[in-house]
């Protein structure tokens, strides 16, 4: 229907393209959900495997109806400079779309589009708060924070950093597809529940040492590495949300050469303070450069994404061992999100390439080409501005869960895990039930299973 | 020389054997069992139907100690292992004929453990 109406104003195809292109990207960003999924899993205990399948599915369900209700208009549906957006709604009666939403007039790809792109970005952050809560939390904290996150908290702060808002337009803060939009909102959250949460039993000894409590699969962890940096290459290149000018290939090329960098610093720090080449650390170190150059996979040029990339790698391994001294943080969401999608935030301040600012119409170049510290300023202001605003929300939030309906399961479910205490069935069944299927044979409660026919020798062989 | 044969709940067991290697008993063997007794079962739902399994998962410690060291193992189990709610377990004393080390071939109490001063390695 929607079709028609495109069809009838004389829909070009370099609009086609453009739609095909971010409908495109807004696909593999989804794909992410499998990849925070495995991530979590790879890093929690045998017991704790199969309640993030329902997590995961329940917040992007959640976050799928209340970002089209709501959380759209609210981030992109205002004039520029805008605090709250106000109008685009349940996705109707908001007139030309590129007017309506004027950040995103510059592509023509169809609005449909672009809120499918901005929704599972939406997604994405909120993955992100739950990393720091594993296998203690209550699931229906997961729920009612989801719908205000989704709703209010995610759009309203996305808006000023990248939906047109007063940190973009005013301030001139550059962030391309979200350091700070996407990642630090979602870290600064997950720091929000895990102060209200605490840790889990047996993370520190009676004097306050940390003890390690390993996850139960390294190789999940390492697909889920995968799954994220294929997901990248939708969520900095399809933040042009243009396929007709070739920067969405220079975008790649940036993002992937962080990445490289992130691996290989993270590889070194981690042999540097602890003498072994540390699998979680590659993975992590791969994820923190991917956040680092997110802000500035469009403003910069593949040397200094390079450095961005080695600095968050270095960035992710030392803040790991630092905040698990204090914060019981299972997959590093805080170091991975947080540290480095402040450093990324920052980078842009740094390394900001004068022509792509022009070029992106948002801020000035970085420190080491205009030898000026505005850009840097902007980006230190934005950085404070995200981070208490939702640190304040969301603590509040949790505080008010946590009087009312409670965070933390009791020690005995948190011992048996969340898998049979919070959803009845285990995420590994024969781990924990020798045979299910013969308990019961021969008799007791359960209707007794017939013995099963014998066949002969001579059967077999005619 | 007795066997110290003891099932007793997962988070029982460090406590135990910390207070067990402080006091000159490093010796000793664990299994992970899936026992049942007069605890309840767990019942899962897969799906739409009910499954209990009255196996719940125990610790199983094994430790052989010369005969007046019986009780200090006894009373170590005792005050870590006792939660005071249906499953903290059992434990039982069997007599051993003979010990070996297969080490050294040397035979006797003197293999069973390292007593108090002895350096642990």
């Amino acid at each position: 229907m929607l079709a028609d109406i495109y069809q009838a104003a004389g829909y070009s195809l370099p609009a086609g393209i453009n739609t095909l292109w971010v409908v495109v990207a807004g696909c593999l960003v989804m794909f992410m959900q499998a990849g925070f999924a495995f991530l979590e899993i790879g890093f929690s205990r045998g017991k704790n495997a199969g309640t993030i399948i329902a997590k995961v599915l329940t917040n992007f369900s959640i976050a799928g109806i209340m970002y089209w209700a709501v959380g759209f208009a609210f981030a992109f549906g205002g004039d520029t400079g805008h605090i709250i957006g106000t109008h685009g709604f349940f996705l109707r009666d908001y007139g030309d779309p590129l007017t309506a939403f004027p950040i995103m007039g510059f592509s023509n790809a169809s609005i449909e589009s672009k809120f499918w792109f901005q929704f599972v970005f939406c997604g994405v952050s909120l993955a992100i708060v739950w990393g720091t809560t594993l296998e203690r939390i209550k699931f229906g904290v997961y729920i009612i924070y989801a719908v205000i996150f989704s709703a209010v908290i995610y759009p309203v702060v996305s808006g000023w950093v990248f939906g047109g808002g007063w940190l973009q337009v005013n301030v001139h803060m550059q962030d391309f597809a979200g350091s700070s939009a996407v990642h630090l909102i979602g870290a600064t959250g997950a720091l929000a529940a895990v102060l209200h949460l605490g840790p889990r039993r047996g993370k520190y000894t009676v004097d306050g040492q940390p003890r390690a409590i390993p996850g139960h699969n390294m190789p999940l962890f390492g697909l889920s590495v995968f799954i994220l940096w294929l997901g990248w290459f939708g969520f900095n290149p399809g933040s042009t949300l243009n396929a007709l000018d070739g920067r969405f290939a220079e975008v790649v090329i940036t993002t992937n050469i962080a990445a490289a960098g992130g691996v290989l610093a993270a590889i070194a720090t981690a042999y540097w303070k602890t003498k072994a080449i540390d699998i979680g650390m590659a993975g992590n170190g791969a994820i923190a450069a991917l956040v680092g150059i997110t802000a500035g996979s469009g403003y910069v040029v593949p040397w200094a994404a390079l450095v961005i990339g080695i600095v968050a790698g270095v960035l992710v391994v030392l803040s790991v061992y630092a905040i698990d001294k204090v914060i019981d943080d299972p997959v590093g969401a805080l170091s991975a999100h947080g540290v480095a999608g402040i450093w990324g935030t920052l980078a842009c301040g740094l390394f900001t390439h004068p022509d792509l600012a022009s070029f992106n119409t948002v801020g000035s170049g970085g420190l080491v080409y205009t030898g000026s510290f505005t850009q840097l300023g902007r980006q230190a202001l934005g950085v404070v501005v995200v981070f208490g605003a939702v640190f304040i929300a969301s603590w509040l939030v949790f505080w008010v869960i946590k009087k009312t309906y409670g965070m933390r399961v009791t020690p005995e479910e948190e011992d048996a895990g969340l898998d049979i205490s919070e959803h009845g069935m285990y995420g590994y069944p024969e781990q924990f039930i020798p045979a299910p299927e013969l308990i019961g044979y021969g008799g007791g409660p359960y209707k007794a299973v017939p013995p099963a026919p014998v066949t002969t020798s001579s059967e077999v062989t005619a | 020389m007795k066997m110290v044969l003891a099932y007793v709940r997962h988070e029982a067991f460090e406590p135990i054997r910390t207070e067990l290697l402080n006091l000159g008993f490093p010796s000793l063997t664990i299994t992970e069992v899936k026992g049942s007794g007069r605890q309840k079962g767990v019942t899962e739902r897969y799906r739409g139907a009910e499954l209990t399994n009255y196996l719940r998962p125990k610790i199983k410690i094994e430790c052989v100690v010369a005969g007046p060291d019986v009780q200090t193992i006894v009373d170590t189990i005792l005050k870590h292992g006792r939660t005071g709610a249906v499953g903290d377990g059992k434990v039982f004393v069997l007599p051993v004929e003979e010990s070996y080390r297969v080490r050294t071939g040397e035979s006797g109490e003197e293999v069973l453990q390292t007593h108090p001063g002895a350096a642990v390695e």
